[in-house]
Parts: C-alpha cells; sequence; structure tokens
C-alpha cells in the first residue's frame, strides 16, 4: 500500500512520539513530583500549614494550566530556543510538554496525597515519625496506587499533546497528520497516523493500569 | 508513680469566627500500672484530651507531664523521642494498607532506626504475643476488624512503650471481638506492666477492664476516682448518664417519671442482695412503691444491683422507709430530675 519511504517515515513518527511523550513524562515528573508533595505539605490540612508558599504555587499552577497547549507552545518557543537552542523539533517540543504538564502533574500528585488516610498519618505521628518519614514513608506509599494511575493518564495527555504540536512541526505522528492529512488530503497516511496513536495510547494506559493494579493491596 | 500529669488543661479551638473550648481546666493524675478510663458522650472532648497526653494535640494552656518531662517544654525532636514511648491505638486502627502485617508491625521500628533483620524479629514475636504468627504475610485488607486492631497492638508495642493510649479501640468492633481485645489489653498490662489509658464511651468497657475512671462531659472532667467508686456512687448527672443508661447503644432503659414524686436509688452490695428487702419493706409499710428503674451491673468484677424507687407521698411515710433501708445497710441516695 505505501512504498518504503512512507513506512520508514511511520516508523521514525513512532520513535519520535514515543521519544517526545516518555522524556517530558519524566522530566515533568521531575518537577512536578515535589511540586505536588510541596503543595500537600503547606496546604491548610497539611504537615507544615504555609499560606504564603501555598498561594504562590497554587496561583502559578493555575495560571500555567489554564493557558491553551497550542497557546503555550508558541508563548514559549522564544524559552525553548534557548534551552534547545531551536524551536522546532521532538526535542524542542519536550519543552512547551514539560511546563504544561508539571503543574498538571502537581496538581494529581497533590490528589493523590489527599486520598491517603488521615488516620494513618496520625498514627505515624503518635509513633514519632517527623515530617519526612510521614511524606516518604507514609504518604508515598499509602498512595502510590492513585499516583501511578495518574502518572499513567498524564502520560496519556502528554501522547496526545505531544501529537498536538505537530501543528507548529514538532515531530512524531501528530505532525504526520497534520502534514499528509491536512495540508496533503493523503487521508489514507494520516488514517494510519491515527490508528498508530490509537494502539500506542491503548499500549500505555494497559501497562499503567495493570503496574498500579498489581501494586494495590487495598483489596 | 505518676505516670501521666495534666495540669490545668485547655485547649480551645479556633473555628471561623467562634472559638470553641473543647477541654476546660482539666486536672489528672494516672499512675504507673493504671488501666484508667476516661468515659464520655461523643464531643465530650476525650479524644482531644488523650491526643493532648501524645501532643499531637497542643494544649492551649497548662501541662502535660509524662513521667518527669513535660511535653510543653520539649523540642520537636525531643517530642517525637519521647512519643515512642507513647504508643496509640484508634478506633479504626490505621494500619498502612500496602503494607504486609509484619512491615507494619516493624514500622516504627525502622522509624527508630532499628536495624531491618532485628525490626523483623521483634516483629515477629509480637506477632506472637497478639496470637498472629499466622498472617504475618498478609495484608490489613484480608484481615478481620479484631485482627487489624491485633496488628496495631503489636505495632504500638513494638519500641517498648511506658504508656498505651487507645482511642476508641473497641468501639469499632463486635461484642465478642471486644472481649478478646481487652482481654489482650489487660495481659498487657499485667505481663509488661505498661500503663494504659482508655477512650471509650462503652460504659461496659471501663467495667470490663479498667480501675480508674474520669467521666468527662462538655470538655471538663466531672467525676474521677476507682471505677467501684465512681459506679457505685456516681455524683454527677453525667456519670448517672452514662451508668445508669449503661451502653449508649442500649435504648429504653429509663422509665417516664411523675414530676415531684420523691425518688430514692438503693445500692445492693454483694451481700445486701440475700434478704428479699424491697419485698419485706412493702410488707411492713403496707404501701407501694413504685419501681423506677432496677439493674444488677458486674462492676470491677463484684456484682452491683441498684434500683431507683418512686416513694409513696406523705413525709413521714417517706423518712420511715428511708430509715428502714438504711436499718438493713443499704446505701441511699436521692435522685432529683430525670431518672
Amino acid at each position: 500500500m505505501f512504498d518504503s519511504q512512507v513506512i520508514m517515515m511511520l516508523l521514525e513518527g513512532i520513535r519520535d512520539t514515543l521519544y517526545m511523550t516518555l522524556v517530558s513524562t519524566i522530566v515533568a515528573y521531575v518537577l512536578g513530583l515535589p511540586l505536588g508533595i510541596l503543595l500537600k505539605v503547606t496546604s491548610s490540612d497539611g504537615l507544615k500549614p504555609n499560606k504564603i508558599v501555598y498561594g504562590v504555587f497554587d496561583v502559578i499552577c493555575n495560571i500555567v494550566r489554564s493557558i491553551p497547549f497550542l497557546i503555550l507552545l508558541i508563548l514559549l518557543i522564544p524559552f525553548t530556543r534557548f534551552v534547545v537552542g531551536k524551536s522546532y523539533g521532538s526535542t524542542a517540543t519536550i519543552v512547551p510538554l514539560v511546563v504544561c504538564a508539571a503543574p498538571y502533574i502537581a496538581r494529581m500528585v497533590e490528589s493523590s496525597l489527599n486520598e491517603v488516610d488521615p488516620g494513618v498519618i496520625e498514627a505515624a505521628k503518635s509513633m514519632g515519625a517527623s515530617n519526612m518519614d510521614i511524606v516518604f514513608k507514609v504518604m508515598l506509599v499509602e498512595a502510590r496506587t492513585s499516583l501511578i494511575v495518574g502518572a499513567t493518564i498524564t502520560t496519556g495527555n502528554i501522547f496526545g499533546y505531544s501529537a498536538m504540536s505537530g501543528t507548529v512541526g514538532g515531530g512524531g505522528l501528530g505532525d504526520i497528520a497534520v502534514r499528509y492529512g491536512y495540508y496533503r488530503y493523503q487521508t489514507d497516511i494520516m488514517i494510519v497516523t491515527v490508528i498508530l496513536l490509537i494502539i500506542l495510547f491503548q499500549i500505555i494506559q494497559n501497562i499503567g493500569m495493570k503496574i498500579a493494579g498489581n501494586l494495590d493491596k487495598r483489596k | 508513680m505518676s505516670e501521666i500529669v495534666v495540669k490545668n488543661l485547655s485547649k480551645t479551638f479556633d473555628q471561623s469566627e467562634q472559638k470553641v473550648d473543647a477541654l476546660k481546666n482539666i486536672n489528672l493524675t494516672i499512675e504507673t500500672g493504671d488501666i484508667y478510663g476516661i468515659i464520655g458522650m461523643s464531643g465530650a472532648g476525650k479524644s482531644t484530651l488523650v491526643r493532648c497526653f501524645n501532643f499531637l494535640e497542643k494544649p492551649t494552656s497548662g501541662e502535660v507531664w509524662i513521667g518527669d518531662k513535660n511535653l510543653g517544654a520539649l523540642s520537636e525532636k525531643e517530642l517525637r523521642a519521647e512519643r515512642s514511648e507513647i504508643a496509640m491505638i484508634f478506633q479504626s486502627f490505621n494500619l498502612l494498607m500496602q503494607k504486609n502485617v509484619l512491615d507494619n508491625v516493624c514500622f516504627p521500628l525502622r522509624l527508630q532506626k532499628v536495624s531491618k533483620n532485628e525490626a523483623k524479629k521483634r516483629a515477629k514475636e509480637l506477632l506472637e504475643v497478639v496470637g498472629l504468627t499466622d498472617k504475618a504475610k498478609a495484608y490489613p485488607s484480608q484481615l478481620s476488624g479484631g485482627q487489624r486492631q491485633r496488628v496495631a497492638i503489636a505495632r504500638a508495642l513494638a519500641n517498648n512503650p511506658r504508656i498505651l493510649l487507645c482511642d476508641e479501640a473497641t468501639s469499632a468492633l463486635d461484642p465478642q471481638t471486644t472481649a478478646s481485645i481487652l482481654e489482650l489489653l489487660r495481659d498487657i498490662n499485667k505481663k509488661l506492666g505498661i500503663t494504659i489509658v482508655v477512650i471509650t464511651h462503652q460504659m461496659s468497657v471501663v467495667s470490663e477492664i479498667c480501675n480508674k475512671v474520669a467521666i468527662i462531659e462538655k470538655g471538663e472532667v466531672v467525676e474521677n476516682g476507682l471505677v467501684e467508686d465512681v459506679f457505685s456512687h456516681p455524683k454527677s448527672s453525667a456519670a448517672r448518664e452514662l451508668i445508669l443508661r449503661g451502653d449508649s447503644e442500649k435504648t429504653g432503659g429509663t422509665v417516664e417519671t411523675l414530676n415531684g414524686e420523691r425518688k430514692i436509688r438503693i445500692v445492693f452490695s454483694e451481700n445486701s442482695s440475700f434478704e428479699p428487702v424491697i419485698a419485706n419493706m412493702v410488707l411492713k409499710f403496707q404501701v407501694a412503691v413504685n419501681i423506677l428503674r432496677a439493674d444488677t451491673k458486674n462492676v470491677g468484677g463484684v456484682a452491683k444491683g441498684e434500683m431507683i424507687l418512686g416513694l409513696p407521698d406523705g413525709k413521714e411515710i417517706q423518712e420511715d422507709i428511708i430509715a428502714y433501708l438504711h436499718e438493713r445497710g443499704l446505701e441511699i441516695e436521692e435522685v432529683t430530675g430525670d431518672v
């Protein structure tokens, strides 16, 4: 149906999409996880309530999350160019993906940690646990299923956003779909990329949910 | 020796725009080896009080002394160290749901930097004490409520505490399981000499295991002392409410009474229940008395009976009846208000 050139291009698209998604997710977690923990710890019912710290990060998270990704992508072009040296291609796309995902992850982490039974935290305190102990030995352990579910959902979102960056030459399957399907009216290539996107998405979701389920000892 | 001394303790919660006095000027002394019951209706402040004993709640004013340490004067770090001496168990068990039984018991040991192997060894010993050796690898979700509380007790004992605080530890359990947990607590108190503080709203829990009791109502200790004394001569209305109405789950314990009727409470001790005193009294005076309430309770291992009588009209006959009962060696007390 397609010549080898198109197939090569699709394979490269898969590679680029996975590269953008995974690297962005990892980097975004490096930023978002501590931020989420910070939000939970400084919130009014947290271990060390601090209105100012919570307020500042709360507002930052909300501002970034309220900017549509496509606009963030364009807004961040100078910053992206500063960080990676160019504003197009898969590596460049990672920058706005991380900026977009980190506050989202912080919220996901905060809400996962909110689910931890306050009684268990109280019990740990009664045993003489420090706040560090409580965060790392109680909260993150007890919330791990929820955290992994959150990570799976986040990865799915970043995956979707990475395809969106195709509109500005971001690389990956989304880029191919936009160039062939939208600019050249080659519907067949577009459909194939969409099918590939669906399959990849399913694989990511299933792996994540499976890990989360296996780790859950509550049932 | 006094294990826990509470001096003039008050706790006020600032809730938006209004202040709630959860505890008002509490003074208590709990001796080493006591099983001390703190009983009150829900909302009386007993859970807040017990949390002041390990400073999970910091009192607004007043002092809490554990042994020779004033908790309020300790640094955060010293306080954490002190807390490992004051274990606590809870109504909802509060186990780590993602860790198995053995790791749950190891948890406080690991917090105190005990090595992994040593912690495991100690945890296994403790599981033996609470009779759950075969459940070491199980997760809390696979256990029954009673088993979960046993794990919590094992976990509480891990650091060899001097004090064990029990916050409604049996309230989520059925009567049979409650009995077995109380049995275990009594054993721990006897064998390990751990002072136990029991917070409960169940009268039966106090009469089952406690030697002393404090009754708390609206943030104040209204009565305290030996269980036997408090239960046989409750002075405060809150105490009467709790003791006479018994456990809150039992309903229909009281009788509507005519207002203005003179009422007396008669307490039968173990040796006064042989003679049919009331029947003899009725025969002697040829008057009817209204039995408003009659009950026998196991208080501190002694069967105690009590009865509330509505007396017939007429000052003279009333006094005669009271004198007659006094002669028979019964303890009499006037009852006012609702029974």
